[in-house]
């Protein structure tokens, strides 16, 4: 039963595809990736402003704090002469500015202060830069995989005693501030076990890597904290794509299960997880500056510390320029990255 | 919907604040949150009264282990830390708590009108916005500290202002979505003017969104605040702080480690029962809204 | 006399329910032979989608399968291991929204291998195999169409794509799950034509779910009508539409509007019946016009009444045949009044979206008036600016040209700088029910509201109101307490209409304010509005894609083709006899119960 319906007209669905738009575009992806450089490039500006703003508010404060009681109207209109703070303030920002493309960081006005002979902070940040680069780059390798993996099987064996092993102790560990991680990981591994070192410094010049052993610690401390957060995300993110319409409909038509969970299930949700790994990355580069400090880890985050409580603010200018320049390098590779996986994006762009 | 998210059995009714905590309740993993909470706020806002010594007096020999009339023993310049932990939860719990109303009132509001206006206002706002997220949190709050000091003030106006993006951004979208709900153009086809929209039709129906992030945007204030006070750069000595007394007193870890497991477990309490109840308020929510 | 091997698919008293609680569905026969397609007709909450489900052995998850025997091509299937063995196998699925069933980042043509991956084991096979499907199923086979992603494709190209991953694997049956739903009527048609193909040139079997009996009419071989979770009527198609034997096939089909005449629709008393509140005996019983005492207590058998034709209720010899002749003359002594004064006016409308990828332009050229107690339809498909134009004159709409007079007065392009008497003489009901409503709000506030912000009624007066408004869209008084979520999605049109009347206003603006709904209560609102027309001479300006529901509510109709109006005219005389291409083929493709009905009728006696 059932007669077919007479329609007129021609069936779209049989047509060709339309034609490309007569205007070509040279190198789409070129032109794209420079356009998304070029607008993090404006915000690291903007920021660089905004911080160097925060650093000059009260140039009397600063040049006060560092001089303590020691200071003489003379010795502090000196100082303050050094650092070029009567200068207006924009044209201060513009040689620092300047400056920081030709690979001069400043000078400390600490240093300054006390008639060091290498006031030049290039030098002095150059080792604990190495030596966060380190600890965080150790860090990363282990937590992409780490989140990646447990998130993972967490989402899908969702509310299964394998999910609850994983959720609740990230619950409970990625709530933790660092610094309790820190101190109950010294108070376990150093305290009760005199298993490894309760600090972790290192000789001026040396490298980290020569002594392991005080690696450990900060960086067990760093991936409890960021894979707890990231594996949650990632968790959900599973979660949420094994409910999609296309996963039933690929179990519906009887795709082994196998590959629904990859080629259906995690292949979707990896742009999800791009952004996440991205933040948790970029947590990594906040993160880092407790964990220092927690044990005593020559690295730039106890630099900016110490810089702050000195007041020394070129110091605090440049660790924190370095830094913002790292977050918004994750940022730039996280979204490119999240451009090419999903092809809706990608399509869209060419 | 699709017919096959229809084939789905009987769905469970809607529940109001009440039925939320039973709701929450109703978990293990609630259960447990809500008794930590309880006990950690507890700890935090009263248990100051319940300190056997004033947080600053010195009362032995500095790094004594816990012996009589001092549970947790002696802190590293011999003053009593029972006492000083007793004192200790109330500023960081205080400061969070003024920097998490100060995000939402201002975030909050920033949202709502990004998300409800057509113009050029919500790109800007966002844009604004977006800039304070290319830093770390932390180091905002340490630039703030640099250039206007360390008071009170300055710790609740920076950690407010790291918490502000994420508020904004969530409350920006729950509006873009209620505001192309039938009832909200119903309003706006009434010509009523945008404050009373926002007010009687909007902002009721995007509190629960709120209220969901609420819980972990709280927390995060906490372990902020309580992470600038360790690095020695928020609340000074001799006040008692649980971030400053993990720091100070790790030089005697190896005397007396309750000198740090002390402040560090009534933090851990604290933020731990608050990230279970809201994970658990989370849950219940989903369950009952779909 | 159909072989027992012609059986590709045997439900036999199947059971889905809730673990220890409320059943959705039980006592399901049906056979489905090769070369049939079978049709499962419901509302929401019928059940249809539970049962078709089924030959998958799959359901919800808070759902099981406790009871029944399920075979496909002969053999029962038991048992998780041996239902994956025949999903995608000899079962296959075609999804209703095939936007959201495509996996976004996989290539069509891959798409369409996948299925096979079980059985046919190398890749350049099932590649073939796939290329070939594509062309089965009317789309191009060229390599740079199957290197596509779903997004590239329009809706009915998707839904293709489905239907060809379904066939790839050569199944014994194919379940449809309302696949034309999301589709617009000239693309339905020809994705309906496609399958009568398969049907007729491969034998396929098809269980075909839909809530369309007009759809059903078009494809049918035979017809099973649940409701309540349970078969009610099962038979030919033919039969089952010629002559319905159970009170609610019949009620359906008097209630589902068609484009072939004007009628008054007949309303089926209360509403879809919700799982919880099945009475004992017969589910209808409730909302039954020929109900004895023992219905409500004793639960009626599936019986054999006609030619192959079941029904599940006794008093089945009472069911009336429906008197099409009588639905239209009674519409047909309701023309509107021509002479009635002019109360809108469009004049050159140009309406445009602008973001930030450009202007797009909506709508162009449009001019229209209505009349005092007049109905007018803006008929088109999505993207044919017809809502655009609809929140025009709601002053919804910010970017637009032309004039839009009310009573001679040209409004202001925003609401708000519109004066209150403008506001209030015009209102406008949308279209998703989940949204019409505040759940904030009680019924009474909601309702109150209009009347003191564009009447200016005190509080008090205002609640006054409420109880007339309630009245007016035939709710209970008591219902002015409840909130949304206590209300059904009828019963939130329902609110949402008294909304606008209580602004007491000129004209209406419906905004396809059925599409979400089911027939029956579609039906309801249709002829509510029919009412408010006659009793308060309150116009409508009303948006659809469905051009049963333009013959049934629109004195006068202008369709839209892309921003422009392609046609105009009197409702009547459009529908008989259109003028432009594109009116005739979407006359054409509309499927209509009448139709079927008529053509059965001549070719049978």
């Amino acid at each position: 039963m059932g007669t077919p319906v007479a329609i007129s007209g021609a069936d779209p669905g049989t047509a060709p595809a339309p034609a490309r738009s007569a205007r070509p575009r040279s190198h789409p992806v070129l032109m794209f990736v420079l356009r998304r450089l070029g607008a993090a490039l404006v915000t690291l500006l903007i920021v660089s402003v905004l911080i160097f703003i925060f650093t000059s508010v009260i140039p009397g404060n600063a040049v006060t704090i560092i001089l303590g009681k020691s200071g003489t109207p003379q010795t502090i209109a000196a100082l303050e002469a050094r650092l070029g703070l009567n200068r207006p303030l924009f044209e201060q920002y513009f040689s620092w500015l300047f400056g920081i493309l030709h690979g001069n960081l400043g000078n400390s006005a600490v240093a300054l202060a006390q008639s060091q002979p290498n006031p030049s902070i290039a030098g002095t940040i150059k080792d604990p830069l190495m030596n966060s680069l380190i600890l965080g780059g150790i860090t990363a390798i282990l937590l992409i995989p780490l989140t990646l993996v447990l998130g993972a099987l967490a989402g899908i064996k969702a509310d299964k005693p394998l999910d609850h092993a994983v959720s609740i102790p990230s619950l409970i560990f990625a709530g933790l501030p660092e610094f309790v991680t820190g101190a109950l990981l010294v108070y376990i591994f150093f305290t009760s076990f005199h298993l490894l070192p309760p600090v972790s410094l290192v000789a001026p010049g040396a490298s980290p890597l020569s002594t392991p052993k005080i690696l450990i610690l900060p960086v067990l401390t760093l991936l409890i904290v960021a894979v707890g957060s990231g594996v949650r995300q990632i968790r959900l993110g599973m979660i949420d794509v094994l409910q999609t319409d296309f996963v039933q409909f690929a179990r519906l038509n009887g795709i082994s299960e196998r590959r629904v969970l990859v080629r259906y299930g995690m292949r979707n949700a990896l742009a999800n997880s791009i952004q996440t790994i991205a933040q948790n990355l970029q947590y990594l580069v906040g993160g880092i500056i407790v964990v220092e400090s927690v044990f005593a880890y020559p690295g730039i985050g106890v630099y900016l510390v110490n810089a702050v409580l000195a007041r020394d603010t070129n110091k605090v200018l440049a660790a924190a320029i370095i830094l913002a320049a790292f977050y918004t390098l994750i940022n730039i590779v996280a979204d490119l990255l999240v451009v090419f996986m999903v092809p809706k994006l990608r399509t869209e762009l060419v | 919907m699709t017919t096959l998210a229809a084939a789905r059995g009987p769905k469970g009714t809607l529940s109001g604040a009440r039925s939320a905590l039973s709701g929450i309740l109703r978990t293990n993993s609630g259960r447990v949150g809500v008794v930590l909470l309880a006990i950690a706020v507890f700890i935090c806002l009263f248990g100051g009264f319940f300190a056997p010594y004033s947080p600053t007096a010195v009362v032995g020999l500095p790094g004594a282990p816990p012996g009589q009339g001092h549970p947790l023993g002696l802190d590293f310049i011999g003053r009593d830390v029972l006492s000083r932990v007793l004192y200790a939860g109330r500023s960081t719990l205080l400061l969070a708590g003024l920097a998490i109303i100060l995000t939402y009132a201002l975030g909050g509001a920033i949202g709502l009108i990004a998300g409800f206006s057509r113009s050029m206002v919500d790109p800007l706002l966002m844009r604004g916005i977006d800039i304070l997220l290319s830093v770390p949190a932390l180091l905002v709050i340490l630039l703030f500290v640099t250039g206007f000091g360390s008071g009170s003030f300055v710790l609740v106006i920076a950690t407010s202002l790291v918490l502000l993006p994420g508020a904004a951004r969530i409350v920006r979208s729950a509006t873009l979505e209620v505001s192309t709900r039938g009832y909200v153009e119903a309003a706006i086809a009434r010509g009523e003017p945008t404050r009373s929209i926002l007010t009687r039709e909007v902002l009721p129906n995007v509190s629960g969104v709120v209220s969901a992030d609420l819980g972990l945007r709280f927390s995060w204030g906490i372990i902020l605040i309580a992470s600038v006070n360790f690095l020695g750069v928020g609340i000074q000595p001799p006040t008692p702080d649980l971030g400053l007394m993990v720091s100070e007193n790790r030089v005697i870890i190896g005397t007396n480690s309750m000198a740090v497991i002390g402040p560090s477990l009534v933090l851990a309490t604290l933020i731990v029962g608050m990230n279970l109840v809201s994970d658990a308020y989370v849950r219940q929510l989903d369950r009952s809204g779909d | 006399m159909a072989s027992p091997t012609d059986i590709v698919l045997q439900l036999e008293g199947v059971h889905v329910g809730v673990l220890k609680g409320p059943t959705v569905i039980d006592a399901v026969t049906l056979d489905l032979r090769r070369g049939e397609i079978v049709c499962l007709v419901g509302e929401s909450g019928s059940g249809k989608t539970t049962t078709a489900l089924t030959a998958f052995g799959y359901c919800a998850p808070n759902l099981s399968i406790s009871e029944g025997k399920i075979a496909v091509g002969g053999k029962v299937v038991e048992g998780a291991a041996e239902f994956a063995r025949i999903r995608g196998t000899e079962v296959s699925y075609v999804p209703q929204n095939p936007a959201t069933a495509l996996n976004p980042s996989m290539r069509i043509v891959d798409a369409i291998a996948d299925t096979m991956r079980g059985h046919t084991a190398a890749e350049a096979d099932r590649h073939a195999v796939a290329v070939e499907m594509l062309k089965r199923v009317g789309l191009p086979s060229s390599a740079e169409f199957g290197q596509r992603y779903p997004h590239q494709l329009s809706g009915g190209q998707q839904q293709r794509v489905c239907i060809a991953a379904a066939l790839a694997s050569k199944p014994k049956v194919i379940v449809l799950d309302e696949p034309t739903t999301g589709l617009d009527v000239v693309t339905q048609a020809r994705i309906l034509n496609e399958l009568l193909r398969l049907r007729n040139e491969e034998h396929v079997a098809m269980l075909y779910v839909t809530h369309d009996l007009a759809v059903a009419a078009q494809i049918a071989d035979r017809i099973v009508v649940m409701y309540g979770g349970y078969i009610v009527e099962e038979g030919p198609a033919s039969e089952v539409l010629r002559r319905p034997r159970h009170p609610y096939t019949r009620g359906l089909m008097a209630a589902t509007p068609d484009h072939i005449v004007a009628r008054v629709l007949e309303v089926m008393s209360g509403g879809p019946i919700d799982i919880a509140d099945r009475p004992p005996g017969c589910p209808f019983t409730p909302r039954c016009p020929q109900k004895v005492a023992k219905c409500e207590t004793t639960f009626p058998d599936l019986e054999l009444k006609g030619p192959n034709h079941y029904v599940r209720c006794p008093q089945w010899s009472h069911t009336t045949l429906i008197d099409w002749t009588a639905q239209a003359a009674a519409a047909e002594q309701e023309a509107a009044d021509l002479t009635s004064p002019v109360l809108l006016e469009v004049v050159g409308l140009r309406a445009e979206h602008r973001s930030r990828s450009g202007t797009v332009v909506a709508a162009t050229g449009i001019s229209f008036a209505i009349h005092k107690s007049e109905c007018v339809a803006l008929v088109g498909e999505s993207g044919s600016g017809k809502t655009t134009i609809a929140r025009v004159v709601a002053g919804l709409h910010p970017t637009w040209s032309g004039q839009v007079l009310l009573a001679g007065e040209p409004l202001a392009a925003q609401a708000r700088r519109r004066s209150r008497e403008q506001r209030r003489r015009i209102q406008m009901v949308f279209q998703s029910p989940a949204d019409a409503l505040n759940p904030r709000h009680s019924v009474a506030e909601i309702l109150s509201r209009p009347a003191r912000v564009l009447r200016g009624l005190s509080r008090s007066a205002a609640g006054d109101e409420v109880r007339a408004l309630l009245d007016a869209v035939g709710l209970p008084a008591r219902y002015a307490g409840r909130y949304s979520r206590e209300l059904s999605g009828g019963q939130r049109q329902r609110v949402a209409i008294a909304r606008a009347l209580a602004a007491d206003p000129d004209i209406i603006i419906c905004d396809e304010i059925t599409s979400a709904l089911d027939v029956s209560v579609q039906a309801r609102i249709l002829e509510l509005l029919r009412d408010l027309r006659r009793e308060r001479g309150v116009s409508l300006l009303f948006i659809t894609h469905d051009l049963g529901v333009v013959a049934t509510v629109a004195d006068e109709v202008l369709v839209l083709d892309q921003g422009l109006i392609c046609e105009t005219g009197k409702t009547e005389t459009l529908l008989a006899s259109p003028q432009e291409e594109y009116t005739k083929q979407l006359l054409q493709s509309a499927p209509s119960l009448i139709e079927a009905i008529g053509v059965w009728n001549v070719t049978e006696t």
